[in-house]
């Protein structure tokens, strides 16, 4: 049997997803047996391959570096799964989101709170430029699965994984899907 | 009192005329989803979620507020109820910054509840995220107007339980909101006793007690449906 191409990504998120992920113990090596990890946090790949077959998606779109990867990940993926509350509806990342602009976020977080050297990072090419309006995954591209939870526990996530390794519609209902 | 016959869900159901179609159906065990109900309280139907179909009759009813009626045939989970009902969760929460995993509410909130058994693992309309305010004024209480869904079944408590009269509704469409008083800071306010029914009534995170933390706030849903069961019963029922 082919080995399903998997990738995971980390936006504008914690990385309590991807710890959560890690939670999956034992049944992480179950997993390594049936799938090449083809693209993630935890893997050294610097560039996103083509002809993954699912990806799962740890933040929000929230700056103009995750802007440009979902895009390219949504070209090179046949499954996105959003992974977790702040791909699937924005959640803290997406608290700065009623002051409409970045400049306030960025000047409380740099300038007001500095200790040292207050000034707003801008470092073109180097540190990616906020967007002004964060997104949830699936209002910048289509997503086919979602994952709620801050952070899924670990449970859910195999609940989903294990549907979709065995090549099975996934199911989630019940408790599986609360958000927070 | 006549009693009333009629069918739900395809189940023979009596009931007395005065009941509503909601009180019929949990008499029956049949669950309607509700948001703006709180027993005790009462029903204005303002959040849709237990509109039921009824044979003949070209729109949908909300069970809170329509009486039964002789031979009705009531539905109250069709294929088409279960899509507008998601439909209004989600835009519950498109509309106001329900952000569960910082909120006061999570774990025990009807909205997050809601979300679950409509079945809703994404929102489908655009976030909204307007700029609102927290009202920490007042010295028991706070109102986070971010994670209101303007059930006002505090509103209702406040003017029918307490008597009080503080809390209100002000604005049209989007611009509404829960105020205090004529929109002074509820910590100003002249008219609240303090008696926290409000924050006993509120479904979310919206009233809180002050201090309470992520997750920490619970409620005792019962406990107005026991005052009033009390005050006009004389039935001291715990």
């Amino acid at each position: 049997m082919d080995r399903l191409r998997l990738a995971t990504v980390w936006l504008g998120g914690c990385s309590g997803c991807h710890m959560s992920f890690l939670d999956l113990d034992e049944w992480l090596l179950e997993l390594a047996a049936r799938v090449d990890l083809v693209y993630s946090p935890i893997v050294d790949h610097k560039v996103y391959p083509d002809n993954v077959d699912l990806c799962l998606i740890e933040g929000a779109v929230a700056n103009h570096d995750n802007l440009e990867l979902v895009h390219r990940i949504r070209e090179r993926t046949h499954v996105l799964v959003s992974f977790g509350d702040c791909a699937v509806t924005g959640n803290v990342t997406a608290m700065r989101n009623p002051l409409r602009k970045t400049e306030p976020v960025l000047k409380r977080a740099y300038v007001e709170l500095a200790d040292v050297l207050p000034r707003i990072p801008a470092e073109p090419g180097i540190v990616p430029t906020l967007l002004d309006r964060v997104a949830a995954v699936h209002e910048i591209v289509p997503v086919e699965y979602y994952l709620p939870g801050c952070p899924p526990p670990a449970e859910r996530i195999r609940t989903l994984l294990s549907q979709l390794v065995e090549g099975r519609e996934p199911r989630l209902n019940g408790g599986l899907i609360k958000p927070g | 009192m006549a009693a009333k016959t009629l069918t739900i869900d395809g189940q023979m159901v009596g009931a007395a005329e005065d009941q509503t179609i909601l009180e019929a159906a949990r008499d029956a065990g049949i669950h309607i989803p509700t948001l703006c109900h709180l027993e005790g309280v009462q029903d204005v139907g303002a959040c849709r979620l237990c509109l039921v179909e009824v044979t003949g009759i070209n729109k949908l009813l909300p069970a809170c507020v329509t009486k039964v009626t002789e031979g009705w045939e009531v539905r109250t989970s069709s294929e088409r109820l279960q899509r507008y009902r998601r439909m209004v969760v989600e835009l519950l929460f498109a509309e106001r910054n329900h952000v569960c995993a910082v909120c006061v509410a999570n774990g025990h909130c009807e909205l997050q509840n809601l979300a679950v058994s409509v079945g809703m693992d994404h929102v489908r309309f655009d976030y909204q995220h307007p700029r609102l305010d927290v009202d920490l004024s007042h010295r028991l209480f706070g109102m986070d107007h971010n994670r209101c869904v303007l059930c006002t079944r505090c509103v209702r408590t406040c003017w029918y339980i307490e008597g009080a009269g503080t809390l209100n509704v002000a604005g049209r469409g989007e611009k509404s909101k829960i105020i205090t008083d004529l929109n002074a800071p509820w910590g100003d306010s002249t008219t609240c006793t303090s008696c926290g029914k409000c924050v006993m009534a509120c479904p979310t995170g919206a009233l809180f007690y002050r201090g309470v933390t992520v997750a920490e706030m619970e409620r005792d849903r019962g406990h107005l449906e026991y005052i009033v069961t009390a005050r006009e019963k004389k039935q001291w029922i715990v």
